[in-house]
């Protein structure tokens, strides 16, 4: 293959076991701190990170899927490569719904799992799967080391690949033998790779005519995603947005990269949005696409999503462009340079009546829904108020990372951000139960930050082993589970649309602050409105690890809503 | 645009073991069907090609293009019509012996169809016929009723009439890796 590897390091060579290696090449890509679990085809590694353990803190995770939750949790809080090991057979199997959920929300990532020793591949050997073949649908690239003179332009390439362009998930497979062997080692960072372009050139005749196209807009409205925040371009996107003076809305990965309060942010897209961002899809002469995919969460019915509008599309992946929505103007390449390239040709302006909209129907929405959600005054507790008042205790300043749900839905609707990085969610995979270890992986990796989980009660159950990972690593992590006991979100569409006939959807939970204790976290579990303040002030002024679980009303449901198939137009507030 | 037709797709990669997989989920994933697939080396050095040939509209082809390109070991996936190609397919006929002596129509056959006779011994014969898909097909039916023993036909193999700017490309890419990193190169 034609790589050329750029000499950032002493060429010199040391001869070194294959496990030796791959440690030398993870602190050459800056990875100190990995998660992962250990096994027979694996144990060769682990020999060396014990070796080494004042170069890399390796964190024993309770199962493979949670390693990978918090390799993930851990890329979106700080940026950096999540890394997570695992063993042959099952527990490489065990990692694939977590790089499933990588691939999709395109989080970089490399995961080494061990392999059985090459003599044996094929032969159906104790603990071997064929993982590559497993998991290339899921990964950005993968490749199975057999000799150990591989590791080191394997190793560069796997990181360079996952963390450019649009990120992803990429896998190593090290047979056993490969980890014992010994040769002659040399590490030379990967920055070019002959057939892959991960950032397109950007183009100034796009950037022209979508310059002018923007300039001239009467009713302009830009959706942004998380590319904005992958392509570190808060800053370059904040300019143009106050420059052109554009109501801009976000999906639920791009939101925090400006903050909620800011003027002209105009809230969520999507199934469980704001109502005036989504209407007003369908009400606008330009819209503006920065760094999202046009998900079918956001748009619905793509065959009357924005139609009327002239469509500009800022991305950095050719593939995304035109695959769900014509774009009229694509404008390719990395938002950070895109964006600072176009900004000096964007006029300054405000569209004052245009943005009154959003607002008229912002207090629309607020009166049918928000009120109820965030300040009820009924007896019960929602999941809206209890969101509300961590985002007041925390100042808008905290790491927010939920579960999948009706608790996310309304996690990130009420959510209130000060800085970029702050929602860490699964999106594009929905996968239950990646709160837990996820947020584990964003305290360890920005412990500078307050991180509160909210979870619900089935999520919660799905990786609650982690909370071995807290008790072992002393993590200060916060943890809330939101319990309505029911899969929540299944019940909601079970009552709209099945009758309420409630299919293997009620829960019926054990003890969670016992389970707790068990893991000598501090817990505390509340059901009134009394209680509930103090509670979360309790939660957030700890030092520790805590634990809070509060009983929400059982059948609430998360509105606005869009049905499947409906259009954004027809956006149902109750 | 909505139209469905037949796209022959030349791919040049870097030689991959499991770019095959990867290529051909792409086109798995939206229940296409590939109609044919050849592999072999490019007219560069160190680069190579599959031809897959299948029947789509011109708007999921693009679409697809960009996911093929997408897969770090692609280099560039250029698709062409029918009618932009140059192409053809290769089938093999082995047929008993005696038959071409007892049955006098079965040397007309091979007369008029420009079938080669590869290989003859007492017990078989075997004929190569190459070109359109249309003239296999009718080669085979003419032979069905006589018998045939066995038969295989290839995938099709194309050159485009139009340039696919492949070693072009190339270049540019080296030439501006080099102006990126310098001439002093690892």
């Amino acid at each position: 293959m034609d790589v050329k590897t750029q000499n950032t390091s002493d060429t010199t060579t040391t001869t070194m076991s294959g496990s030796e290696a791959l440690i030398h090449c993870l602190v050459a890509e800056g990875a100190d701190l990995i998660y992962g679990y250990p096994g027979g085809a694996i144990m060769p590694f682990y020999d060396e990170l014990h070796k080494h353990q004042d170069k890399i803190k390796h964190v024993l995770t309770r199962h493979e899927q949670g390693a990978t939750h918090a390799a993930q949790g851990f890329a979106r809080a700080t940026g950096k490569v999540g890394v997570a090991i695992a063993t042959s057979g099952p527990g490489a199997t065990n990692l694939i719904t977590g790089i499933a959920d990588a691939q999709i929300d395109s989080t970089p990532m490399v995961c080494i799992t061990g392999q059985v020793g090459s003599h044996l591949l094929g032969s159906d050997a104790f603990q071997e799967t064929d993982i590559i073949g497993i998991s290339t649908p899921v990964t950005k690239w993968n490749h199975q080391i057999t000799r150990a003179e591989e590791i080191p332009e394997v190793l560069a390439k796997a990181f360079y690949i996952a963390r450019s362009g649009r990120p992803g998930p990429v896998l190593i497979d090290i047979t056993k033998d490969a980890q014992f062997a010994e040769f002659d080692f040399a590490y030379a960072k990967c920055d070019y790779i002959r057939s892959y372009t991960p950032t397109p050139a950007v183009n100034d005749t796009e950037i022209a005519q979508a310059a002018k196209v923007i300039n001239e807009a009467k009713k302009p409205m830009i959706v942004w995603g998380q590319g904005v925040i992958l392509g570190e371009a808060e800053n370059e996107f904040k300019a143009f947005v106050e420059k052109s003076g554009i109501p801009a809305a976000w999906t639920i990965l791009g939101v925090s990269a400006i903050p909620t309060e800011h003027p002209l942010n105009v809230g969520m897209v999507g199934m469980h949005g704001n109502y005036a961002p989504n209407v007003l899809t369908n009400d606008c002469d330009v819209l503006i696409a920065i760094g999202m995919r046009f998900d079918d969460r956001v748009t619905g019915n793509l065959a009357t999503y924005a139609k009327q509008a002239k469509v500009i599309h800022f991305e950095i992946d050719p593939a995304e462009v035109n695959k769900n929505v014509k774009a009229d103007i694509a404008v390719l390449g990395n938002s950070k340079e895109t964006l600072a390239k176009i900004l000096p040709h964007i006029e300054q302006k405000s569209h004052k009546a245009w943005h009154q909209k959003f607002k008229d129907l912002y207090a629309i929405e607020y009166e049918k829904v928000i009120k109820n959600d965030i300040l009820p005054t009924k007896e019960g507790l929602t999941m809206g108020e209890v969101v509300n008042l961590i985002n007041k205790q925390t100042n808008g300043e905290a790491i927010i990372v939920t579960d999948v749900g009706q608790h996310q839905m309304v996690g990130i609707r009420y959510a209130d951000f000060k800085k970029s990085k702050s929602n860490i969610t699964s999106g594009g995979l929905g996968t239950m139960g990646f709160a837990l270890p996820a947020a584990i992986g964003a305290k360890m990796g920005a412990p500078e930050r307050e991180v509160v989980a909210i979870i619900g009660d089935g999520g919660y159950q799905m990786t609650i082993q982690e909370l071995g990972v807290i008790f072992q690593a002393e993590v200060p992590v916060k943890i809330v589970v939101l319990n309505n006991e029911f899969l929540g979100m299944v019940r909601q569409w079970q009552q709209l649309f099945f009758d309420k006939r409630y299919a293997s959807t009620t829960m019926k939970n054990p003890n969670f602050c016992k389970i707790a204790e068990a893991y000598d976290i501090d817990n505390q579990k509340v059901s009134t409105r009394e209680e509930l303040g103090p509670a979360v002030e309790k939660m957030i002024a700890s030092k520790d690890s805590f634990f809070l679980e509060v009983m929400v009303e059982k059948e609430d449901n998360v509105f606005p809503m869009i049905p499947t198939g409906a259009s954004v137009s027809d956006i149902r507030l109750e | 645009m909505s139209e469905v037709k037949t796209f022959t797709v030349n791919i040049y990669t870097e030689n991959n073991i499991g770019l095959l997989n990867r290529i051909s989920a792409i086109f798995q994933r939206r229940k296409i069907n590939i109609e044919s697939l050849s592999a072999s080396e490019s007219e560069i050095d160190d680069v190579f090609k599959f031809i897959i040939v299948v029947n789509v509209t011109e708007e999921q082809m693009a679409k697809i293009q960009g996911q093929i390109e997408r897969q770090v070991e692609v280099i560039k996936a250029f698709y062409h019509t029918d009618e932009e190609t140059i192409f053809t397919e290769s089938a093999l006929f082995k047929i008993k012996s005696n038959l071409l002596f007892e049955e006098p129509q079965i040397q007309n056959i091979i007369k008029e169809s420009q079938a080669r006779i590869v290989t003859v011994n007492k017990d078989f014969f075997v004929l190569e016929k190459a070109g359109r898909r249309s003239e296999i097909e009718l080669v085979h039916r003419e032979l069905k009723p006589f018998g045939i023993m066995q038969f295989t036909r290839s995938g099709r193999i194309a050159v485009t009439k139009t340039e696919m700017p492949i070693s072009t490309l190339l270049q540019r890419i080296e030439e501006s890796n080099e102006v990126a990193f310098g001439k002093s190169q690892a």
